[in-house]
């Protein structure tokens, strides 16, 4: 079976895999987690088998990246980190919603991930599970919980 | 009182709350992944286009050198999955490795050029059609040779067809100069970028 050359693979994911780092991520490191991700992926795609969910596997390695970016990140003395979601130029969530993007980024982790990785990166719930150290019902609750918490936010804003 | 949301398919407000991003950022992280990539050794083949007189060019090249050149009437997407199958699937655009034989390519159609100066990479072409392929670069700027002549310098002067072959199958087509090879009846013969495209290079070859 034959595979795409990688090109295709950010061309065909790449936006997908930004949201996803952006909605788990602060602003200053999704740009950052997006390229480790990429980066990792690129590494290691010879080795993918040519049938596996590609979508998939980035998200579960962008997980990972933008844990180690917020953490690396946090680590250096940016000011910048003492501003929660600083713009970066391009992107800004903050700008198209800002309380829709309020509402999700208060959300607790848990139902963040979840909803970043099942209803943005359409990660399966088992997948979300191994990476979250959850069970599969956990993930799915904390998915619909999110999900429930956020369409309220929505018909507020709607009801403004 | 009104708001101005756009619609929202799934009613969660999520498509509102994280936009898809737009081309400029996208195009952003692109290039400075190609840049990361090609820093730290995982970039196997990085590719970039040209513009010419005879069309778009799809240019890309390994670290040891320019290992594929490919016209738009090949199919960049098919050469580029050519690489992929053959070579390695680490595939990226990122153009700086491709500097020097753009600037090359450049100077030749403005016919300030008449020889090139890179290193190859022939990992797509073995064999006679490789050993083919090694005798054009004694065929001088301005000249031509025919099939005949080609098979009989590459040490098999039947091999007419496996020399039309060679050429037809040039994986580094202007820079190994296959454009130069003609039929024996004085007629131009085929070419990877078109019969209109070797007729333009080989008029400018023979006007400067």
């Amino acid at each position: 079976m034959s595979k795409p050359p990688f090109e295709r693979v950010v061309a065909e994911h790449g936006p997908t895999v930004y949201r996803v780092v952006r909605a788990v991520t602060h602003a200053h490191d999704a740009e950052d987690a997006w390229s480790e991700t990429f980066l990792a992926a690129v590494r290691a795609y010879p080795d993918l088998p040519a049938d596996a969910n590609v979508e998939a596997w980035l998200v579960t390695i962008a997980h990972r990246k933008a844990i180690d970016v917020a953490r690396g990140n946090a680590r250096r003395p940016a000011p910048v980190a003492a501003l929660p979601d600083a713009p970066t130029g391009t992107g800004r969530p903050e700008d198209a919603d800002p309380d829709l993007w309020r509402a999700l980024k208060a959300l607790p982790e848990k139902q963040r991930h979840a909803v970043a990785y099942h209803y943005l990166g359409g990660l399966p719930y088992k997948d979300i599970a191994q990476i979250t150290g959850v069970t599969a019902a956990a993930a799915r609750r904390a998915a619909a919980d999110g999900i429930r918490n956020l369409r309220r936010s929505y018909a507020e804003e709607m009801g403004k | 009182m009104t708001t101005t949301h756009p619609p929202d398919p799934d009613g969660t407000g999520l498509d509102l709350a994280v936009p898809w991003p737009d081309e400029a950022l996208m195009g952003r992280l692109y290039a400075r992944l190609g840049r990361e990539a090609e820093a730290t050794g995982v970039l196997d083949i990085a590719y970039g286009t040209l513009d010419t007189p005879v069309g778009s060019l799809l240019l890309a090249a390994t670290e040891r050198g320019v290992i594929r050149v490919a016209f738009a009437a090949q199919d960049h997407e098919a050469a580029l999955q050519q690489l992929s199958d053959k070579v390695s699937p680490r595939i990226l655009q990122a153009p700086a490795r491709l500097d020097v034989v753009s600037r090359q390519l450049d100077e030749y159609f403005d016919g300030r050029r008449h020889t090139f100066d890179v290193p190859l990479d022939w990992t797509l072409a073995s064999g006679f059609r490789r050993t083919a392929l090694d005798r054009l670069y004694d065929i001088g700027y301005g000249h031509t040779a025919t099939y005949a002549e080609l098979a009989a310098a590459a040490g098999s002067p039947r091999a007419v067809r496996a020399a039309g072959t060679a050429c037809a199958t040039n994986p580094l087509p202007l820079v190994v100069p296959c454009h130069r090879v003609v039929r024996a009846d004085g007629s131009i013969g085929r070419y990877a970028g078109g019969v209109d495209a070797k007729r333009y290079l080989l008029g400018m070859e023979s006007s400067t």
